[in-house]
């Protein structure tokens, strides 16, 4: 099938069985909701789809159904993402698992409908108030948005956690073509109340009450969930970071890129290679767990780290953690020790912002100036190039 | 081989959907294929555009900065992405209303006068058929008759009727 990200992404949800899909529409990720309508799956699975009165009523329709057991999901993007923070906090602080998509377009405000990266830091930062994390997938394909969908919910319900794809215009509006997953049976009332005995699913006889909620007002207690939740996230660490490596194994100059981004450096990397620059990238697929320790092996060569994202500067910051941590508690132990580590790569960032998207050949052209630069010369640890220093190339958006 | 191909003109001229059928038709030919389109406020006036990638192999980057190809459907199109179409590619124009033609001697241009000729043919809901028929000509990256089908699978039912005037659509422009 030829499928745009977003069409893809809301015929997975009702395959997979999801139970209620809440949204208010926004450029670029309309279509989801679209979709869900035009398929009318309250007919055949009987999932709800329902267009909330705003994006804090969707996330807080999100809050209740998730508080039963249920699998339930929204759509937004920057804008409307913003307006669900202290939902999302709620749910993490309750320990709820759902899907949240974002489709990100350039900001802040209201900013642009084109494409961007520039909510990384809200969504593997957490975004609202308070001690959490989502776990945040990536996709850089439309296959990947279908896919996703059952990587999400799985995570959020083995983690009792919020998980989040992050997408941007240009994966949601594009189309490509798809394989779309088979179709699953929405679990019963009696599954789902024998499967999640923490949900609340109606008193039965002899029962406790079970009340869904994030506050406890005894400082003790709190920690203790706390606590739980920071060991539940410690197991996604050590297990569920993804990422997806191409010729690293003797890249010298190693681009990070995630989402659309690293779609248009794969493109970069085989104009490289032909032109005999040892090009290699790396992308993460989890932002959240990021995978620190995949990038300290890719990167053993790399002379210089070129950090190449739709925003000023963000995902950087990872990677400077990653490639520069000793130690760190919550990371794998045993990791080659960056002080001995035989080149001490430079990381540099390249962006673009407010919604334009750069081209495979800007990005080759800027490794090209790395590439030639000699080593005295390079740029200092951290740049962002401006705009009015790149090449005025005008994509076609 | 891989074939990135532009396609401009106004918002409302069915840019996106010639696009659309000529992904189809890429997916027919059993070949790996993007569709990118500006999705901003040109598609309600104004130009708008669709980058189509038509690959024998998996499709790096969805974003182009050059074309193989580019279909210019208005002036506004053409002066803007003649500079995009890459050395010895190929630009595709519709004459009509153009009052600056093409200066690049590097390319291969192929002015075709669709409009009229869908006008004289009674044909001005094909428009974009004719256009199609005309790159198959020039760019065989696709055949008519992977089109045909592709139209078979995009248009709804209760156009099908139109198949048969959509295929004489398709070689008016193949032979212009």
């Amino acid at each position: 099938m030829l499928l745009k990200g977003n069409e893809a992404l809301a015929l997975a949800a009702i395959r997979y069985g999801v139970d209620a899909y809440y949204g208010y529409p926004i450029t670029p990720q309309s279509e989801i909701m679209e979709t869900l309508i035009a398929q009318k799956p309250w007919e055949s699975t009987g999932m709800t789809v329902l267009q909330a009165e705003s994006e804090v009523a969707a996330i807080n329709m999100v809050y209740g159904t998730a508080a039963t057991g249920r699998m339930a999901m929204t759509s937004s993007s920057g804008p409307g993402i913003s307006l669900m923070q202290n939902g999302i906090s709620y749910l993490c602080g309750a320990n709820l698992p759902c899907l949240i998509v974002n489709v990100m377009r350039g900001g802040p405000g209201l900013g642009t409908i084109s494409p961007s990266q520039a909510d990384y830091f809200q969504a593997t930062r957490g975004g609202g108030h308070g001690d959490y994390r989502t776990l945040v997938l990536a996709p850089s394909s439309v296959q990947e948005m279908a896919d996703f969908v059952a990587i999400a919910f799985q995570w959020a319900f083995r983690y009792r956690n919020p998980a989040m794809i992050l997408a941007d215009g240009t994966i949601g509006q594009m189309m490509e073509k798809v394989t779309l997953p088979p179709f699953q049976q929405r679990l019963t009332a009696s599954e789902v109340a024998k499967l999640h005995t923490w949900a609340s699913t109606g008193r039965r006889e002899g029962q406790q009450r079970n009340i869904v909620s994030s506050l406890d007002l005894d400082p003790a207690a709190m920690e203790l969930k706390c606590l739980n939740r920071e060991q539940r996230y410690q197991v996604a660490i050590d297990n569920d970071a993804r990422h997806q490596a191409i010729h690293c194994d003797d890249a010298e100059i190693l681009i990070v890129a995630f989402g659309s981004a690293a779609r248009i450096c794969t493109k970069t990397v085989q104009l490289a290679r032909q032109q005999g620059i040892r090009a290699g990238l790396f992308r993460p697929i989890t932002l959240w767990p990021f995978p620190a320790q995949a990038l300290r092996q890719a990167a053993q060569h790399a002379q210089h780290i070129l950090v190449v994202e739709l925003n000023a500067g963000q995902m950087i910051d990872d990677v400077r953690l990653a490639l520069t941590t000793q130690n760190n508690p919550t990371t794998t132990p045993n990791l080659p020790n960056t002080s001995n580590h035989p080149n001490t790569p430079t990381i540099t960032h390249y962006g673009r912002l407010g919604g334009v998207v750069f081209t495979p050949e800007e990005i080759l052209n800027h490794i090209k100036n790395i590439h030639t630069a000699p080593p005295t010369q390079t740029a200092p640890p951290t740049q962002t190039t401006p705009p009015t220093q790149t090449a005025p190339s005008t994509p076609p958006h | 081989m891989t074939c990135e191909i532009l396609i401009a003109g106004f918002g409302g001229q069915g840019v996106l959907s010639m696009g659309k059928i000529l992904a189809y038709a890429g997916i027919m030919n059993n070949k790996e294929v993007t569709w990118l389109p500006s999705y901003g406020p040109e598609q309600r006036g104004g130009t708008s555009n669709v980058t189509v990638v038509i690959s024998d192999n998996a499709i790096s980057s969805p974003i182009v900065d050059h074309f193989d190809v580019v279909i210019a459907l208005n002036q506004q199109s053409l002066t803007k992405f003649e500079s995009k179409v890459k050395p010895d590619g190929q630009l595709i124009y519709d004459t009509y209303g153009i009052t600056t033609p093409p200066s690049r001697t590097d390319i291969r241009i192929y002015p075709i006068d669709a409009m009229q000729t869908a006008v004289k043919n009674n044909m001005q809901k094909m428009f974009n058929t004719i256009i199609l028929g005309a790159l198959i000509a020039v760019n065989p990256i696709v055949s008519i008759n992977d089109v045909m089908q592709s139209l078979k699978k995009t248009l709804p039912e209760r156009y099908h009727h139109l198949l048969p005037a959509n295929e004489q659509a398709l070689h008016i422009g193949f032979n212009l």
